[in-house]
């Protein structure tokens, strides 16, 4: 061992010795993300009277997935819940959003920049300061305390952030690929269509995945404004499980675990996007 | 580009919705809270009757509100500086290139993909007293009777249950720090590194002198971005603690969510929500109009 130490040298022994270090560092950090990974899998594999509390951190004597089954049974309708809101949210917003991020990317009218930072205000603001209101004119359409409403309400403050998300995107299109089909004749829609459209794959991936999540994971609004819980989403549904008198923590881990499966499925097929959309989250202009 | 009047006209029309949309949903919805704000509303029928500033009035007399202001600067100085110096850390340490680089970025940013409920149910029963890493700590012979999130101590306005929450938040959110960090680091040419290791310098000099530097307006997004998320925590709170024993762990985003929605306590609900849009605006109004400058310019 000594022998070779001294024939690496001492400047190739301190770069291994650094390199050692760096990989401790980093492994530290990986058992703290993951650590409570670990607990929530354990947890919601052990049975009721398997989990006490001093043996939190050991595996399950009986794998069992008695936790999954009572929590699909009381979670099951509102994981319904929160697909039959998320898709259109996603899909309207992103649709919205796409268009707007092509005006403001290329039509440059005048104020349109002042609009613009108007508009992205409104991803900034804590919705607290326009829940009262919100629920009133909710209640005045007779969308209060359904998924109508919810969906609307997600649509309306999702703006702001797709249009953002695609200005971005469609601003590195050239110039020069639209005036090539203005001189075909095409006009604004066309370019649209035949030009932005089939070139914003990789951008609509972003933002549907981006939007998405977002909506997914949303608790404010979901809890102001469904208040039955046959229609609440998951998010809502799961903190009611949490809150509840005796506390199953096999069950809440399970459900937690229920909870985030979609977005976690989508971070892990496809994280270069959902990483790119986050970055696009905070605004860069 | 040739854009005739007619086209341009056509594109002014088709973002109007969404323009009438955000004037109605934003604009309109703040100046109607900030009636409310002002408002004798209470119960659960609107009564618009001007009382002038009592709510605000009341709700800077009430202790409680003291506490939240108190928990919300603690707990975003902790937050923004624990996210950025893990995230740059960790950023800086990836870049260095290591084998496994992509499992590392997977392992530091997933719990971005999760619900700040996920990450509440989940940390409450990770620091859950009477188990969690309470128990691990004993089997490691250290001193383990935390009380985490529902330690009542309290040191100079700091309450040490915060510590709970600034965790969990921090979990979720150095790997956000980290990617953009990363993304950084890596638009800083080599060949400048190179030059200042030819000339003798440091690691630590560089990473000071070279590194935080040019990495500055990173930083400043970082900070911006999560000083608003952390000006308007509600969802991990909730599902962690709620207001926490003698308001520990209480933000104004939960006073304001109990006061309305549970109370009934409109006009008072709406002054809250009132002083959380200053304090967002005070830090972003000053980042928008600082990024669209530059961007013109």
């Amino acid at each position: 061992m000594t022998a070779g130490v001294a024939s690496l040298g001492s400047a190739r022994w301190a770069v291994v010795q650094r390199r050692v270090l760096l990989y401790v560092v980093l492994g530290i950090f990986v058992v703290l993300f993951l650590g409570p990974v670990y607990v929530l899998l354990v947890t919601s594999l052990k049975t009721f009277q398997d989990v006490s509390l001093s043996e939190m951190w050991v595996f399950p004597r009986a794998v069992s997935l008695e936790a999954f089954r009572a929590a699909l049974i009381r979670l099951g309708p509102n994981l319904r819940n929160s697909f039959v809101l998320v898709i259109p949210a996603t899909l309207v917003t992103a649709a919205i959003g796409s268009i707007n991020g092509y005006v403001f990317s290329k039509w440059r009218f005048r104020g349109s920049n002042i609009v613009f930072a108007l508009i992205l205000f409104g991803m900034f603001i804590p919705y607290q300061a326009i829940l009262i209101p919100l629920v009133q004119f909710l209640r005045t359409i007779g969308l209060y305390g359904n998924l109508g409403g919810l969906i609307l309400t997600h649509v309306i403050y999702g703006i702001p952030i797709t249009t953002l998300m695609f200005r971005n995107f469609y601003a590195e299109i050239p110039d020069e690929l639209l005036e090539a089909g203005y001189m075909d004749g095409l006009e604004l829609f066309g370019v649209y269509r035949r030009i932005m459209l089939p070139l914003s794959a990789p951008g609509l991936v972003v933002v549907v995945i981006w939007q998405f999540t977002s909506v997914w994971n949303d608790f404010l609004f979901a809890v102001t404004i469904t208040q039955r819980p046959g229609v609440q989403p998951i998010t809502v549904a799961l903190q009611n499980l949490a809150g509840s008198q005796v506390v199953e923590w096999n069950v809440q881990m399970a459900g937690a675990l229920i909870a985030a499966v979609p977005t976690l499925i989508i971070y892990i097929l496809l994280g270069k996007y959902f990483i790119r959309g986050m970055l696009a989250g905070s605004v860069k202009g | 580009m040739i854009r005739s009047r007619k086209e341009l006209t056509k594109a002014v029309l088709i973002v109007s919705p969404s323009i009438a949309a955000i004037t109605v949903f934003v604009y309109g919805f703040i100046l109607w809270s900030l009636r409310t704000s002002v408002s004798a509303w209470e119960g659960i029928r609107p009564n618009y009757t001007f009382v002038g500033l009592r709510n605000y009035a009341r709700l800077f007399r009430s202790s409680r509100f003291q506490i939240d202001l108190w928990n919300t600067a603690y707990f975003t100085v902790f937050f923004i500086a624990v996210c950025i110096v893990f995230g740059f850390l960790l950023a800086y340490l990836i870049n260095k290139q290591i084998r496994g680089e992509g499992f590392f970025r997977t392992v530091y940013m997933f719990p971005m993909a999760l619900s700040f409920i996920v990450t509440g149910v989940l940390w409450r029963w990770v620091l859950n007293p009477t188990a969690g890493v309470n128990v691990l700590l004993a089997g490691l012979g250290l001193p383990s009777s935390w009380g985490w999130y529902t330690d009542t101590t309290r040191i100079g306005g700091f309450h040490l249950a915060l510590i709970s929450i600034i965790a969990a938040a921090s979990w979720q959110f150095i790997g956000y720090t980290m990617a953009i960090y990363l993304a950084g680091l890596r638009s800083i040419p080599e060949q400048l590194l190179e030059s200042a290791r030819m000339d003798g310098a440091n690691e630590f000099t560089i990473i000071r002198r070279i590194i935080l530097p040019m990495l500055r307006p990173i930083t400043l997004s970082a900070m911006i971005v999560l000083g608003h998320i952390s000006l308007k925590i509600f969802d991990l709170v909730m599902a962690m603690t709620g207001r926490g024993p003698a308001f520990a762990t209480d933000f104004p985003g939960v006073f304001m969510f109990e006061t309305t929605f549970r109370g009934n306590r409109y006009g008072e609900g709406a002054a809250i929500s009132t002083v959380m849009l200053l304090m967002v605006a005070v830090v972003i109004v000053p980042y928008l109009a600082y990024t669209f400058r530059k961007e013109h310019s």
